[in-house]
């Protein structure tokens, strides 16, 4: 006997899956990041060791701080390639000027100034060039990079001051300083998008820019300033890097926005801009970093772990989609 | 081609269904959303060859109906027989291999699709298979198009249209597809009567051709000019179906509303104060051309005109959305500059834009954001928004409007189409502006509704605002307005005071024949 999907549907009617849906929808991705760490939990017992999960942390902190800055540009429906690079520049000068032993205030602040410089070019170009945000973003890629080679010489910039070292590998107490330096971003990125009119505004461009236009939203003045804020945070991600390598390499953050974008993504905002939060750019960064370091001590060849990580974030964004 | 759901009832497949058998029988149809229950227990009859106007107050289910019926949401409990027979409509595409064909209320189109492409989409004509046959294509079209009495050439891209003609390229779509059923939401919300009269031509055409057609609209008129048969939704529920000959206009707005409404037209003349916003040979090429015109405190004005006339260009431009390329704004006597919709909103001036989905909401966010959102920053004193503050403004608005919303936090899109329109409105009150304009300012929204919208014009016009009303509908121009402006091809052709204002006068203005009866 056959059923007839009516009868099966008039049956089971009420007994509807729409409650685990809604659950699921709303806290996929944390229980996915939940269901990853008692995995690695039990197949390698060094994985939820205190000193471990702070070494994640410390780790995590960099792309999760580029991906707060994406988030942003992402929210208004716009990219930002040019991350990678422009930590690398501004995490050059920083070096170049602390090196010639400038006060450590002065030489952050260079950097950052440099970042967020950058990152409102990328800005103007696109809004009053308009200019597509991945083509201005790419370019820009491009000449900090080079910029950066030119200013570098090819050559890491090393002998920095412990006090700068301190800001990547020194402790607040039980807490490492990136740690520190990531909540306060993620804090002061949630409080942003959620309590601020910034924050509205962001996610009414994304959402349908010529109607936030007809109400009164300066588009082409918040749009470059949300470039301005991933550059600052790119420089940002660059102090911390730089402090953990000792050194500024020329080459630093190349691919990393890839990684920041793979953060955001998986963190539930769209790319088609409007709809995301920022926490959970911050688990989706975590997914990301638990991920490798959980490869990492698995002993899984690095070729292989690019392959497994691509196909968890593939399986992770494909689910999103499916509960949507 | 078995369908299971037919095949595992073998009793009823070896029986031909009874000759008499409605088309369509809809029972005990319930339908949730989070939050809602959009419809409980609702039936719908349709006969063959019948027009079946399906009426309700915003909200009241009529487009979640549909929206079951076209396969794009599935019901939670109920029966849908079609020819007497058990059916289950699991996409859109199986809606129309069915037979079932469905103009929706919010157009779904391609905007960068070319018109052709989306008339046929996802039937293209076809040479040896797979290549699209460009040239049949575009030859159908222009003859669909051209039998509405349309001039579009279906190579334009689809998004340069305006929402009338897309209106209308959409209806061409609904037609050029052998349905049985044609189910049209508000069609003609965006039409003008010119345009509305045609559509009915080809509703009698197809009714003849023993098509049935579901019929959705908010102008009531229209359920007596058309249709055969109307059932009236209330609340999700259904209240009654009834032949339309035995029924009366009052009758079927004390269905609808659970009362009786007393006057369409609250309007109350306010004594006009001084010019608050006059205009003075406001020019852009090609669009129009030397506009000038006057609006007082407390009045009312109304511009009336075709489609393509100018008449919500003009409106766009003063609000510094489009740049001018001549003319002169003052404000209480000041001349002022507008650059942009931010100095507009600054000087206060609101505008209530024709499209509310591309142009009035932001869908994917809540009521409460897009109510607040032009003055957001008034709500921000320091650092953060005041959300008490926002939230007494939002409920505030929600009970004025009388809007069916489950929660301020209810996305944009997931509102009923009216419900939508008076969010738009909603943003505008806040602003407190001195001068509104408001382009078609009651589309879609229901009987009820429509009277408190024009209460509250009432209202804000006792208040001293200014108001600027851009309308198709006569009945609202006439009905509203304290003196009406008409635009032609880009100018303005006549005016007319209230008392001297009639129908005919204004339709002859409009369509730049002679005014003979002024
Ligand atoms: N996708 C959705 N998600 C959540 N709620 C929805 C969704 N679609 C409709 N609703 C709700 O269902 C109810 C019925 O909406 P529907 O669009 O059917 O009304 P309607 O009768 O067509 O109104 P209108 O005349 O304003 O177009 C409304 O309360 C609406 O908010
Ligand atoms: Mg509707």
């Amino acid at each position: 006997m056959r059923f007839d999907r009516a009868v099966v549907h008039a049956a089971l009617g009420h007994l509807s899956l729409t409650p685990i849906r809604n659950v699921l929808r709303r806290f996929g991705i944390a229980i996915a990041f939940v269901l990853l760490m008692a995995i690695l939990a039990v197949l390698s017992p060094p994985f939820a060791t205190a000193s471990n999960l702070f070494n994640i942390a410390r780790q995590v902190s960099i792309n999760a701080i580029l991906a707060a800055g994406m988030t942003f540009v992402i929210l208004t429906a716009g990219i930002d390639l040019s991350v990678g690079s422009v930590l690398a520049y501004s995490g050059a000068i920083m070096a170049g000027v602390l090196v010639s032993s400038l006060p450590l205030l002065v030489g952050i602040g260079a950097g950052l100034a440099l970042g967020a410089l950058l990152g409102l070019l990328n800005g103007v170009i696109i809004t009053r060039g308009k200019v597509q945000p991945f083509i201005a973003t790419l370019a820009m890629l491009t000449m900090a990079r080079g910029a950066t080679l030119v200013y570098t010489d090819g050559r890491p910039i090393t002998g920095l001051p412990d006090a700068f070292v301190w800001l990547g590998e020194g402790d607040l107490g039980w807490i490492p300083v990136p740690v520190v330096i990531m909540g306060v971003v993620f804090l002061a990125g949630h409080l942003i998008l959620t309590q601020t009119v910034l924050g509205r505004y962001v996610y009414a461009i994304g959402g349908n820019e010529e109607a936030a236009r007809l109400s009164g939203v300066n588009v082409t003045v918040y749009k470059t300033l949300v470039y301005g804020i991933s550059g600052l945070l790119a420089a940002v991600s660059a102090i911390i890097l730089t402090a953990r390598l000792n050194s500024a390499q020329p080459t630093a953050g190349s691919g990393y926005e890839l990684d920041a974008i793979a953060a955001v993504v998986l963190g539930g905002t769209t790319l088609a801009g409007g709809e995301g939060s920022i926490g959970g750019t911050l688990l989706g960064a975590f997914i990301i970093g638990v991920i490798n370091n959980g490869l990492n001590l698995l002993n899984v060849s690095a070729f292989y772990q690019q392959v497994v990580k691509g196909a968890v974030i593939l399986l992770a964004v494909l689910l999103d989609r499916r509960l949507r | 081609m078995g369908h299971p759901a037919i095949e595992s009832l073998g009793v009823m497949t070896t029986q031909t269904p009874p000759a008499d058998a409605p088309l369509l029988q809809m029972q005990g149809i319930d339908k949730s959303f989070p939050g809602v229950q959009a419809l409980h227990d609702v039936a719908l009859q349709v006969r063959v060859g019948e027009v079946h106007a399906l009426v309700g107050e915003n909200g009241a289910g009529k487009s979640t109906l549909m929206r079951i019926l076209g396969g794009v949401h599935q019901r939670d409990r109920g029966e849908i027989l079609w020819h007497g027979r058990p059916l289950e409509i699991r996409s859109p595409l199986e809606a129309r291999a069915h037979g079932i064909s469905i103009i929706h209320q919010e157009l779904n189109q391609v905007p960068g699709l070319s018109v052709a492409e989306n008339i046929f989409l996802g039937r293209e004509p076809r040479r040896a298979l797979v290549w699209v046959d460009w040239t049949q294509m575009r030859l159908r079209a222009t003859r669909l198009l051209a039998d509405l009495g349309l001039s579009i050439d279906p190579r334009r891209r689809l998004g340069t249209l305006s929402v009338a003609e897309q209106q209308l390229v959409e209806i061409a779509k609904a037609l050029s597809s052998e349905a049985e059923l044609v189910i049209m939401d508000e069609p003609t919300a965006a039409l003008t009567i010119e345009e509305t009269q045609r559509l009915f031509g080809f509703i009698r055409d197809l009714r003849t051709r023993g098509v049935a057609i579901i019929y959705i609209t908010h102008r009531l008129e229209e359920v007596f000019s058309i249709a055969d048969r109307v059932t009236v939704l209330r609340d999700g529920q259904y209240v009654s179906t009834t032949a339309v000959a035995d029924m009366t206009l009052d009758e079927l707005i004390r269905l609808m509303v659970g009362r009786r409404l007393t006057e369409k037209f609250p309007k109350e003349t306010v004594a006009p104060g001084e010019a608050v916003l006059e205009v003075r040979g406001l020019t852009r090429a090609g669009v129009f051309e030397d506009v000038s015109f006057v609006v007082h405190h407390g009045e009312i004005l109304g511009i009336a005109g075709l489609i393509g006339s100018g008449k919500t260009e003009v409106a766009h431009a003063v609000f510094g959305a489009d740049p001018i390329d001549r003319g002169e704004i003052y404000l209480d006597g000041r001349r002022v500059a507008i650059p942009s919709p931010s100095a507009a909103i600054a000087l206060g001036i609101g505008l209530v834009t024709e499209d509310r989905k591309r142009l009035g909401l932001i869908l994917q966010m809540s009521v409460r954001a897009n109510i607040t959102l032009p003055v957001i920053r008034t709500l921000a004193p320091a650092v953060f928004i005041r959300r008490r503050r926002e939230q007494a403004l939002v409920a505030q608005a929600i009970r004025d409007l009388h809007m069916a919303v489950t929660s301020p936090e209810q996305l944009a899109r997931n509102l009923s189409g009216g419900t939508q329109q008076k969010a738009v409105v909603a943003k505008w009150l806040q602003t407190h502006a001195r001068v509104l304009l408001l382009a078609e300012p009651t589309r879609g929204i229901d009987v009820g509704a429509k009277v408190e919208m024009y209460r509250l014009m009432v209202d804000l016009a006792r208040r001293g605002v200014g108001i600027v009303m851009i309308s198709s509908e006569m009945p609202e121009i006439l009905g509203m307005s304290d003196r009406i402006l008409v635009m032609h091809d880009g100018r303005i052709t006549a005016e007319f005071p209230r008392e001297r204002a009639t129908q005919e006068a204004i339709l002859a203005s409009a369509s730049g024949r002679p005014p003979s009866a002024v």
